[in-house]
């Protein structure tokens, strides 16, 4: 299928306004009589509120208002508060001041008079999971999405092992699938590996920090605030607020990054709301930087242990793995669920049994975090690989294409299929843009204490879903309107996604309209903005939208023109008769048209299965235009995969641990490329964030006290512009897939975990093959492997520099 | 809890050091001297500090600027760093002090970050700078120092009750250069040698130099014993910007036909101060320049280190480090 304007470079009609600084972020708003407020965190890790005195807060000029959590709907456990007289991480929000300016509101908050009762606290998921050992809540120690909130310990486990340093395999998960015949996996086996192994945790960044404008005006409640997604955050929000969905008035133009922390809706976003409720003023809520790495989530981190079996040739025989994951005190995201996925889909084990189990900690709330769970493990499975590659003489490339999933690749204990893969392709044209064998030769080449390292990871995410709702409308002056829900996480790819409409209509891109950013303009329900699925899903949304459009336009130009719908086609935005393109109706007289015929042609009669929040949308619309408005019906039959490949080059100082990055390419599998700049910024800018998650970054808590170490851009060290390489290259295979009309998966997760796995590779690449059985890889970890000493951390133990 | 929010202070800004006096006289123990700020900031908007009222020393006349001395150079206290960096006199003699000013924080904190701020700035120990009430607080416990304190950034070198390091990055080419500190109080003017000015806990738990209640760093002196000497200098830390040292060297050594005259090679990160590594000059004075004699360095540099838990992985670095001062310089 050629296309004109999908694999096309275009400027999104977002940009001016971030290069130019008009863009308006959540914070920029101002209205008449607006307050601001600021929010009160616990200073301990595990506590229950005995007193909160703030007559003299609120006693001080200035001062307008408070909140507490009897003034807010009280979250069914173990969900996070909004507000909460039963904190349980440093600083998780008990009260809110509001005053005229936010000195006066912080000079309040230091006269709250606050009586904590402290409790015991628990860091590290396995001390929680001791016989004896604390939970990080009242009601349970164990929960997460889809597991309810529980108290699980491991009764008869043998925890010696930890002392060993392996993670012990027989306590109870509540996770465990199994296909395959495990034990003759690992007797077929030429080499087993059974490893213990640590991830981190680590925060978001998002550069934007999380405020929120918010009042109400006619029954509306009016909230500005910065999400990654549009209208899928909209029911969270009404939940939180306890009104109607139909009662919000949600603006989210521009989001400063998310990083899936800002997905869907969260509860900081309805404390300005409330406040303004019950003081009767606006109440802007800024977050500071410092409040980010406490309510901003973080990744789950893991404690994990793996056997791992492979035949003389390097295909992996059996899998056996087994994940506790750190989830902060709400349960957090299941990072966990995705990881067996992951390991499952990427390896192809002829046999793999997973368990795992997710524990609440008294650290910050867990969040998804690009790549979740997936990204963790690949930094695990890699070095495996390299490992297994080394000891069976085998090349650390071929391994990888030998074990790739292909198109008819199953995976996971319900053994799903795959839309389309093609890892091994993606393997092969990374390798060959990066010159692997020649880089290969390089590897352990030594210039005085330096020395070079090659590396080769792999990533994957899911890539995409199905069933939301595409909104379009032609107006009667001949203009295309396209009405997208998804969010702007700040990809562009609310706008490459919206340019399938332009293509299926033929339509010129510069007289497109994307409506977007406010929910008054009438949005479509659509999914969040996370999840590596924007392309996937809303491509087949917007698809829908516009072949319903395509034909009431052929349908319109017949009724006008004499003929049937399929005498006519679409071009430079009129409908012509094929046999006689002069016989032609412009969109605008057809969009004048279909206003005159109402019914399904102006929105007037909907499809019975959009979903209300659409339908409400389309309602609006109606009469206004050519209204083409469809659910994505189109059939889907297995899971769309992301899958991503990175090729590093470093060079590593043996006597200070310190090493430059010299070349970086990723190449990416993610079906057919419908914005190449916007996919080369994502490939390069997920690297970065991995050359972060592989090298740098992790939560550090003191275990005495339960206290957060980095909380700070500077403490908590994402990689700067002189630790990533200045130029980095990328490929991509740019085969469609044939479950997406226009061929695309999404892509924006494994970019991450292909540079952060790579990382390591090269990393112990450079020590010779060196096993890290903890990421990330810091400088000081490495001076260790290489003078010979061991490192500091005790098995298993988590939350370290 | 509250962090990132000032507390309301007055400022002031005297143009002259007898007005700064004034000032420091009237608020007592409420007034703070803030030179670029960068670390004064960071203490005010954590709460941590809240002075009544913050004296800001850059419009006092003289304390910026570069003059050629009898014995060397005078830098103002005030002289941002990048202005440090760019100055042609102390590039030609003193590179070890350019080259350790190029590698502080980031461009954008170098612009505004003065040499005086650098070499006065606080211990970045996160136990203290998240207000605990630890020792150097004026409490009677270090967090750090204790059976599962997060120690890995800590020191080696002359604990005492507290285990904090020096964190600044020009302090220890300073002290290689055998600089002089110039502190004036409405006492007068005291010229204090690098070495002393930082001191240990074992001196005064609750400061990291000689500065005493009423003195201000106007100026610091660098003599011309090592103009143009052979320099090196290296900071190793996790990023390569916006970071501070896990463990740096400064080396300034007197090179005579191959042969090390003398020598004066100092560590940061290592101790409460810039530590002198005195057996390791003593070991290579008189010697010839080369590997052999950089390894009899090393086996001296990391005599007495006591590690805690976290931070033995400073001993093979400072060792690494003074090998590469000493071989490369």
């Amino acid at each position: 299928m050629a296309f004109k304007l999908i694999g096309e470079n275009f400027i999104p009609p977002d940009l001016h306004g971030k290069v130019t600084g008009k863009a308006k972020y959540a914070e920029d708003f101002r209205v008449e009589g607006m307050v601001f407020c600021k929010m009160l965190g616990s200073p301990m890790p595990n506590a229950r509120v005995v007193r909160i005195d703030a007559s003299e807060a609120l006693a001080m000029e200035g001062v307008v208002g408070i909140l507490t959590a009897d003034d807010v709907p009280e979250m069914p456990s173990p969900q996070q508060p909004i507000l909460t007289n039963r904190p349980t991480y440093v600083g998780e929000p008990i009260l809110a001041i509001a005053a005229v300016d936010e000195t006066t509101a912080a000079d309040a908050l230091d006269r709250i008079r606050l009586e904590l009762e402290p409790l015991p606290f628990v860091i590290d998921p396995l001390d929680s999971l001791k016989p004896s050992g604390p939970n990080a809540r009242d009601d349970g120690n164990v929960a997460n999405m889809g597991i309810p909130l529980q108290e699980l310990k491991w009764g008869s486990t043998d925890f010696s092992e930890l002392a060993d340093g392996r993670l012990p395999m027989d306590g109870q998960p509540v996770l465990d699938w199994t296909y395959g015949d495990i034990e003759r996996g690992f007797a077929d086996a030429a080499i087993v590996y059974d490893e213990t192994f640590v991830t981190a945790s680590n925060a978001h960044h998002s550069m934007e920090p999380r405020s929120t404008l918010s009042y109400w005006e006619n029954g509306k409640c009016f909230v500005y605030g910065s999400t990654q997604s549009q209208t899928f955050i909209m029911p969270m929000l009404a939940g939180y607020l306890g009104i109607d969905v139909a009662d919000i008035v949600y603006i989210s133009e521009y989001c400063g990054g998310g990083f899936g922390s800002k997905g869907v809706a969260y509860p900081s976003m309805a404390v300005p709301a409330h406040m303004s409720k019950k003081i009767g003023r606006p109440v802007m809520l800024r977050i500071t930087r410092a409040e980010e790495y406490f309510i901003g989530s973080n990744r789950g981190g893991f404690q994990g242990r793996i056997k791992i079996g492979f035949g003389k040739g390097g295909k992996v025989s059996a899998v056996d793995l087994y994940v506790v994951q750190s989830c902060g005190p709400n349960g957090g995201f299941p990072d966990f669920d995705s990881a067996g996925h992951a390991v499952s889909l990427c390896y192809q084990p002829a046999a793999m049994r997973y368990r795992a189990v997710p524990v609440l900690t008294n650290t910050p709330p867990g969040g998804a975090q690009r790549g979740p769970g997936q990204n963790q493990i690949a930094m695990v499975m890699e070095p495996l690989l390299d490992r297994a590659a080394r000891d069976l003489g085998v090349d650390r490339l071929a391994i990888r294409r030998l074990n790739s999933p292909k198109n008819d690749s199953l995976f996971g204990g319900e053994q799903h299929g795959v839309t389309s893969a093609y890892q091994d392709e993606g393997l092969g044209k990374g390798a060959e843009r990066f010159g692997w064998a020649d880089k290969l030769r390089r590897s352990g080449e030594r210039n005085g204490s330096k020395v070079i390292g090659i590396g080769v990871g792999q990533a994957y995410h899911e890539a995409g879903a199905a069933g939301f709702d595409g909104l379009v409308r032609i107006a009667p002056d001949g203009r295309l309107h396209i009405h997208t829900g998804i969010g702007n996480l700040g990809t562009y790819s609310y706008a490459a996604t919206s340019r399938v409409v332009a293509e299926v209509l033929q339509c010129d891109w510069e007289r497109c309209v994307i409506e977007r950013g406010d929910s008054r303009k009438h949005l479509p329900w659509n999914f969040g903005q996370f999840g590596s699925n924007t392309s996937f899903t809303m491509s087949r949304s917007n698809h829908a939208a516009a072949v319903d459009a395509r034909n009431k336009l052929l349908e319109i130009a017949a009724d006008m023109l004499g003929g049937s719908p399929e005498d006519f086609e679409l071009g430079d935005e009129t409908v012509f008769a094929k046999a006689e393109p002069r016989r032609n109706v412009s969109f605008a007289a057809a969009a004048r048209r279909a206003v005159e015929l109402g019914g399904r042609y102006d929105g007037h009669e909907l499809p019975e299965d959009l979903n209300p929040i659409t339908r409400a949308s389309a309602v609006a619309l109606a009469g206004t235009g050519l209204v083409g408005v469809a659910k994505d019906n189109y059939p889907i039959s297995a899971t769309p995969v992301a899958l991503a490949a990175g090729f590093i080059m470093i060079e590593l100082d043996l006597e200070t641990g310190v090493y430059e990055i010299l070349e970086y390419n990723g190449a990416i599998d993610c079906g057919t490329v419908i914005h190449p700049l916007s996919l080369a910024n994502q490939v390069k800018g997920g690297a970065v964030m991995g050359i972060g998650l592989g090298g740098l970054e992790r939560l550090v808590y003191d275990p005495q006290n339960g206290l957060p170490a980095n909380v700070g851009l500077y403490q908590s060290k994402p990689p700067s512009y002189l630790d990533v390489p200045s130029h980095m290259g990328w490929d991509a295979v740019g085969i469609a897939d044939p479950q997406n009309p226009v061929g695309v998966r999404g892509m924006g997760e494994p970019v991450m975990g292909c540079a952060a796995s790579a990382l390591i590779c090269a990393i112990s690449d450079a020590l010779g093959g060196h096993y890290f059985n903890r990421t990330p890889i810091t400088c000081e970890m490495i001076v260790n492997a290489a003078s010979g000493r061991p490192q500091p951390h005790r098995p298993l133990q988590v939350f370290t520099f | 809890m509250l962090k990132d929010m000032m507390t309301r202070f007055e400022l002031y800004r005297p143009t002259a050091l007898a007005d700064a006096y004034e000032l420091i006289d009237q608020f007592g123990a409420g007034a703070w001297l803030m030179a670029g700020g960068q670390d004064s900031l960071d203490w005010f908007k954590d709460r941590a500090k809240q002075p009544r009222a913050v004296i800001e020393l850059s419009q006092i006349e003289g304390m910026t600027g570069v003059r050629e001395t009898a014995d060397g150079v005078e830098i103002g206290a005030l002289t941002t760093l990048a202005e440090i960096e760019e100055n042609a006199l102390v590039r030609e003699r003193y590179g070890l002090l350019v080259s350790a000013a190029s590698h502080v924080a980031s461009p954008q904190i170098r612009n505004v970050g003065t040499i005086g701020g650098n070499l006065c700035q606080d211990t970045r120990c996160w136990y203290y700078r998240a207000g605990l009430s630890c020792y150097r607080a004026g409490g009677n416990i270090c967090y750090a120092d204790s059976p599962e304190g997060m120690n890995r950034e800590h020191c080696l070198f002359g604990a005492s009750r507290c285990v904090a390091v020096s964190p600044s990055d020009t302090a220890p080419a300073l002290v290689a250069l055998d600089a002089s500190m110039v502190v004036s109080s409405r006492k007068g003017e005291r010229v204090v040698r690098a070495e002393r000015f930082f001191v240990g806990p074992d001196v005064d738990i609750q400061r990291m130099t000689a500065l005493q209640p009423g003195e201000i760093l106007t100026a610091i002196r660098i003599p011309s014993a090592f103009s143009s000497a052979n320099f090196y200098f290296e900071k190793v830390a996790e990023r390569k910007t916006w970071d501070f040292a896990l463990v740096s060297v400064a080396a300034a050594l007197r090179i005579e036909s191959g042969t090390i005259r003398d020598a004066r090679i100092v560590c940061g990160g290592v101790e409460c101060r810039p530590r002198r590594m005195r057996d390791a000059e003593d070991a290579i004075r008189g010697r010839e320049q080369n590997a052999e004699t950089a390894g009899a360095a090393a086996r001296r540099s990391a005599g007495g280190a006591r590690p805690l838990r976290y931070n033995e992985y400073k001993i093979p670095l400072v060792e690494n480090l003074v090998t590469r001062a000493v071989r490369d310089a």
